[in-house]
């Protein structure tokens, strides 16, 4: 089983339209969203839910204002400046708690209680192209890289008992946590950008990312008509990296279209930008070793 | 004042409105680019850099002979970053969240103060604005640290110069984009008018609202898809505060690094009327209901 994740920096790129059109173009195959934090996927998917779990990670200090005395050696420990006289006592702000334990641990009249902390859902579910790994993190909460873990580990589960071939993934913007998490163990990153000085910048910085954990990286350059010069550049960048570019797909508002239908652009009928895809997907294929069809050249653009 | 420029689903137009008030903005003006993971206010206010330091995290470094095992900082540790195994103590600095737990927690006083890198932070000026950035170290997972360093900065430049600071917030609305929005006054919301912009504008609102500040929307690339986005903030009394039309053209300046508000007399009439409307939304400053998600 390959496990390619699409990633791309900076958001808005398309990773997400493109993720669902090569969901479509694998047939069958399991498909994670690992954007815990705004996923989504599931707009284009439509899933049916099978399996709900709640995750909890992490705790969360609370003071009862019963016993506390009002020392203040809890706030004088906080390192997240999270405890905070409020209103005659002290009190802890849920949205600064960083889920230490050092103020629960060092209070003299033991005032502080530490609830495992409730941060969100995922879901098994099934979709017209194959089943859906995704989840929903409260709004404000934290610790996604953990629920990027939980939603992997399922995934991979749900992938060796059906016996796919192919785990597809959808990762966050960025290059912390969350997205560091989705990295480990996959076969290939496909970085989805566009010809922006952002777009570049940002493929720059998920590129060293992906160096750093020595995950094997390709390229997708996104309405790529933008600007043709800094689509110029950034393929002197993969080329002196060696990150081949899988793609260079216009910009097109059948993508809009179909997203407003609740489809993938690949079930739209054809224009450039779908067949375009589609030679994508097949060098992508190529590239985690997923046996090339068609006639497109493996490792990059012909 | 300190406005917050958010989002939820990235590449809905942060930076481009962010960019484009300070270039309209008219008195002191702190602009500050706090999505460290992916910054990019820099490639279009063009600042010039004029000083830069790296940010480091504490984290405990044990000392050997001093310390007896007796594992009352590996018990604390709540994010693994210290363990005890038999008589061996290992120390896993990439998984400190620098609580300082373990130095308050020794009873041998073990352990020293140890460094890591969590990024950059660098400042300067472009034309009448100050500029102040974080980058975070490409390898760090966590970028809240960080940002933490970032706004401490930006309260000595307010210190000391006063007026106002308006911040490019990351994408997404867990830890890091709340991190970003927790010290403004008021928080604009930029999204985009398609299925995933308004999803992901609907997990923002409840992310921020419970807040209790001011918050105002902008919609980008208006006309591009759904009036989903427009009949939430009607029921939800959301101030619409600016629409930036849908148009390939400018799309294709800011692929060239334009700003936006510079493209057109038009565009640069409705970033000023956009930074009035911030300046009364901050005045108001009414006490919101608190909404919980």
């Amino acid at each position: 089983m390959r496990e390619i994740i699409i990633l791309s920096g900076k958001g808005g790129t398309g990773k997400t339209s493109l993720t669902g059109a090569f969901a479509h173009l694998a047939g069958g195959q399991v498909i994670c969203d690992l954007d815990v934090d705004a996923p989504d996927l599931h707009l284009l998917l439509k899933p049916q839910r099978e399996r709900r779990e709640e995750f909890y990670s992490g705790h969360e200090a609370r003071i009862d204002p019963a016993q506390c005395d009002g020392c203040g050696l809890c706030a004088s420990l906080c390192q997240f400046g999270a405890i905070r006289e409020n209103g005659g006592g002290l009190a802890i702000d849920p949205l600064r708690c960083e889920g230490c334990k050092v103020c629960v641990a060092f209070c003299p009249m033991e005032a502080i209680a530490f609830p495992e902390k409730h941060c969100g859902q995922w879901y098994l579910s099934s979709t017209r192209f194959g089943p859906l790994v995704h989840a929903q993190l409260l709004p404000g909460r934290e610790n996604s890289g953990r629920l990027v873990m939980v939603l992997k580990q399922q995934a991979r589960e749900l992938a060796q008992a059906r016996g796919a071939a192919l785990l597809l993934c959808d990762g966050a913007p960025g290059i912390g946590c969350p997205v560091i998490s989705s990295l480990s163990g996959a076969h290939l990153a496909v970085a989805v950008t566009e010809p922006t000085p952002s777009g570049r910048h940002d493929l720059e910085r998920v590129a060293d990312l992906c160096g750093h954990f020595q995950i094997p990286l390709a390229v997708v350059i996104n309405k790529y008509d933008l600007n043709p010069e800094e689509t110029g550049r950034i393929a002197g960048f993969c080329r002196e990296r060696s990150y081949p570019v899988v793609g260079r797909l216009p910009h097109d508002l059948s993508v809009t279209a179909a997203m407003l239908r609740g489809l993938v652009v690949t079930e739209l009928p054809d224009t450039a930008f779908s067949l375009g895809l589609k030679r994508t997907w097949s060098r992508i294929k190529g590239l985690a070793g997923l046996g090339c069809q068609g006639n497109a050249a493996p490792g990059g653009e012909s | 004042m300190i406005a917050a420029v958010a989002s939820g689903k990235g590449g809905t137009g942060k930076t481009t409105v962010t960019a484009s008030l300070a270039t309209v903005w008219g008195g002191p003006l702190v602009a500050v680019d706090l999505d460290v993971e992916e910054p990019n206010l820099h490639l279009f206010l063009r600042p010039t850099i004029e000083g830069r330091e790296k940010a480091h995290l504490t984290v405990p470094v044990v000392d050997e002979a001093r310390c007896n095992c007796c594992r009352a900082c590996a018990d604390l540790c709540q994010f693994a970053a210290i363990s005890v195994m038999g008589s061996v103590i290992l120390t896993f600095p990439e998984m400190c969240h620098g609580c300082g737990g373990c130095f308050a927690v020794c009873p041998e006083k073990a352990l020293s103060c140890g460094q890591r890198e969590l990024g950059e932070i660098s400042w300067g000026r472009s034309g009448p604005v100050d500029f102040l950035s974080g980058r975070l170290r490409v390898g760090e997972a966590m970028s809240p640290p960080l940002m933490r360093r970032v706004k401490g900065r930006l309260q000595q430049m307010l210190g000391s110069v006063g007026g106002d600071a308006i911040i490019d917030a990351p994408p997404g609305v867990s830890c890091p984009a709340v991190n970003a929005v927790l010290d403004s006054d008021v928080i604009l919301l930029v999204t985009e008018p398609t299925p995933f912009g308004f999803y992901d504008f609907r997990l923002a609102w409840q992310a921020f609202a419970p807040l209790g500040k001011p918050l105002g929307v902008v919609v980008n690339r208006a006309g591009l898809g759904h009036d989903a986005v427009y009949r939430f903030c009607r029921d939800q009394g959301l101030p619409l505060l600016a629409e930036i039309p849908y148009d390939r053209d400018i799309a294709a300046a800011y692929a060239r690094g334009r700003i936006v508000a510079d493209l057109s007399p038009e565009l640069r009439e409705t970033f000023l009327s956009l930074r009035g409307k911030i300046g009364d939304l901050a005045r108001q400053c009414r006490p919101r209901k608190a909404v919980h998600a």
